[in-house]
């Protein structure tokens, strides 16, 4: 008779693992196979990925529903600007600089905001979010409430046209894998199990010792950091800021939370589902405009009605199974 | 001079601040639940009353007699239909869901109205004014938007401490099983407090859309202006939301006085400064 085992990873899992690494492989090598269009809609593809799977860090595991994250996607944006016009920086070495200023900005914002609780929390964050693009607005020297666009010496300091473009994927790929890949890696940590223990029960987690408050403070601030580096770069492909577009409520918050809802809130693999399935959409109903958030919205709220843990959650709870393990399972011996 | 009219102008248009702020705390106090889509449905109620006022031709104060039922019974078929549904420990799906009938409202009403900046003519009242001292003028529509506030505020008080339905409401509020256990049915008094909100949200639609231009995507902030007067003023005290409203107002006003473009963040430091402060409000209720 020998003892039970536990392990972390199924078969199932290792199966998709190594469908999911071979459709990165593709990922990385799709400059050889598509066109520039193509490019950059992958490109937008990444960070829709990368800023839901960073809310659902927030949201789903740490109990924070901020509504105001679209605060450091612009605030990263408009710092790139800032080392770009001021400093004559190269437009890509902003980004880590980006990351720093958000980390130091969120702290004394997590002071504030984490005085309220639940909802009042989200619209907190809000608040925040415009404050960050009403400042902007009144920046004269970074164009103001009407916004500029990048010196096009700037782009010519990366290069080409080709070797810029593939520069600008590169960087994009990596910024937005590395983060999924980070946020996997802090969820499989001891964090991580603080984390999951948090979205279970909260009340719970702290009488057996988590720290509540500052792990809640560090995932606010990791992912304060990460969503400007990504603001950074997405304007530097957009070349053109202005506060609404930096500060966009709708680009950058909405949707993300929608994405993250329909998919999966609480899972990894729910945030890529639902941004898969929001690009579907998009090619097929953008053209409807007002109808098509019309639709997103009654999507949100039947999901929420229906299916709460969204359609990764339907599918957790049919099979139990997970493309990117965090927990640990215990295996029965066989008779 | 200047100073006493940006004051007294400031007080005025916190009367209808706190009018946003009245529905949101009403709910909140009862079922704790915080409704995104609150400054669109106001915007929303702007709008209906515009389409009856085309159709009927009625001043638009007169309007109010149709808006404000239809908005209460909106709300409670809301609340029955679908918020009941959502309510319960965890605060994500209530959140989520009013996040959506946000973006409903917002796409709806931009479908069915275009994104045309409307206007209520209130006719002659709207210009005629108070003359208090040399300088400083007070607006009859302004006046009477704060009277309201302030009969709307002293209203909602009494319902709630001097009448069955607001001992309802503090009973479910206090805990929900035991009143349930009382005999109360929840889900109903959830539906009423959800109507009286929104016959409160209509009130302040039509007085929003008299004092100036209004588009479909207006609502988020001035749900984002009565949240930070019930903050302001402390969770769950009425009178608090009222001068929650007023210190908005004032600084919005002294913020516009300094320079046109401070308006707005004069208004949301002032907040972030008292929830630095004050992370309670000024005057939170005494538990």
């Amino acid at each position: 008779m020998s003892e039970p085992t536990i392990v972390r990873s199924t078969r199932g899992s290792r199966i998709a693992a190594s469908a999911v690494l071979v459709l990165v492989a593709a990922i990385a090598a799709a400059p050889w196979w598509a066109n520039s269009a193509d490019l950059r809609l992958i490109t937008e593809i990444l960070f829709f990925l990368a800023l839901a799977s960073m809310w659902n860090l927030l949201a789903g595991y740490a109990g924070l529903i901020s509504v105001g994250q679209h605060a450091y996607v612009g605030l990263g944006g408009y710092m790139m600007f800032s080392c770009v016009l001021f400093w004559g920086m190269n437009p890509l070495w902003s980004i880590p600089l980006a990351g720093l200023l958000a980390a130091a900005v969120s702290v004394p914002v997590a002071w504030l905001v984490f005085r309220l609780k639940g909802a009042y929390f989200a619209i907190g964050t809000w608040v925040v979010a415009e404050v960050f693009r009403l400042l902007a607005a009144q920046m004269s020297s970074l164009g103001g409430g009407s916004g500029l666009s990048i010196p096009v010496s700037a782009m010519r300091a990366l290069g080409g046209r080709t070797e810029r473009e593939l520069l600008i994927y590169f960087t994009a790929f990596a910024l937005s894998l590395g983060t999924l890949l980070l946020i996997w890696l802090v969820l499989r940590s001891r964090v991580g199990l603080a984390l999951t223990a948090i979205r279970d029960n909260e009340v719970a987690s702290s009488s057996l010792g988590v720290r509540i408050g500052r792990i809640k403070l560090g995932v606010y601030v990791l992912v304060a950091a990460l969503t400007a580096m990504l603001g950074a770069l997405i304007f530097v492909t957009k070349l053109r800021i202005s506060p609404d577009a930096a500060f966009s409520m709708n680009d950058w918050t909405v949707f993300v939370i929608f994405i993250v809802v329909i998919g999966g809130i609480g899972t990894l693999e729910g945030p890529i589902i639902g941004t898969l399935l929001y690009f579907l959409l998009r090619e097929f109903l953008a053209d409807l405009g007002a109808v098509y958030l019309l639709i997103l919205g009654a999507m949100a709220i039947a999901i929420m009605l229906v299916a709460p843990r969204g359609l990764w959650g339907l599918i957790v709870t049919k099979w139990d199974f997970a493309v990117f393990p965090v927990g640990y399972r215990v295996r029965m011996p066989r008779d | 001079m200047d100073w006493i009219n940006v004051i007294i102008q400031g007080v005025l248009i916190g009367g209808l601040y706190a009018l946003f702020a009245a529905g949101l705390s009403l709910i909140f106090g009862v079922m704790r639940l915080v409704n995104i889509s609150h400054g669109d449905f106001i915007v929303g109620a702007a709008y209906v009353a515009f389409a009856v006022i085309q159709m009927t031709g009625l001043h638009p104060l007169v309007s109010l007699v149709i808006v404000v039922p239809l908005f209460a019974l909106l709300g409670y078929a809301l609340q029955l239909g679908l918020l009941n549904r959502v309510l319960g420990g965890d605060i994500l799906p209530p959140l989520i869901v009013t996040f959506g009938l946000s973006i409903i409202v917002q796409n709806g009403l931009l479908t069915l109205f275009t994104a045309d900046s409307r206007r209520l003519d209130a006719g002659a009242i709207e210009v005629e004014s108070l003359n208090l001292m040399p300088g400083v003028d007070i607006g009859y529509m302004p006046l009477m938007t704060f009277v309201s506030a302030v009969a709307i505020i002293a209203g909602l008080q009494f319902l709630f401490y001097r009448t069955t339905m607001g001992r309802a409401f503090r009973a479910t509020s206090d805990d929900g099983e035991i009143a349930q256990i009382m005999g109360l049915d929840n889900r109903k008094v959830f539906g009423w407090a959800m109507g009286l909100a929104m016959a409160v949200v209509a009130v302040a639609g039509v007085f929003l859309a008299i004092r100036a231009n209004f588009d479909p995507f207006m609502g988020p902030s001035r749900l984002i202006f009565g949240f930070e007067a019930v903050i302001i003023g402390g969770l769950g005290n009425l009178w608090g939301t009222l001068a929650g409203g007023i210190i908005l107002g004032v600084a919005q006003g002294i913020g516009a006085h300094i320079d046109p473009g401070w308006q707005l963040l004069a208004g949301h430091i002032a907040f972030l400064a008292i929830l630095a402060v004050r992370p309670r409000g000024l005057f939170p209720r005494v538990d």
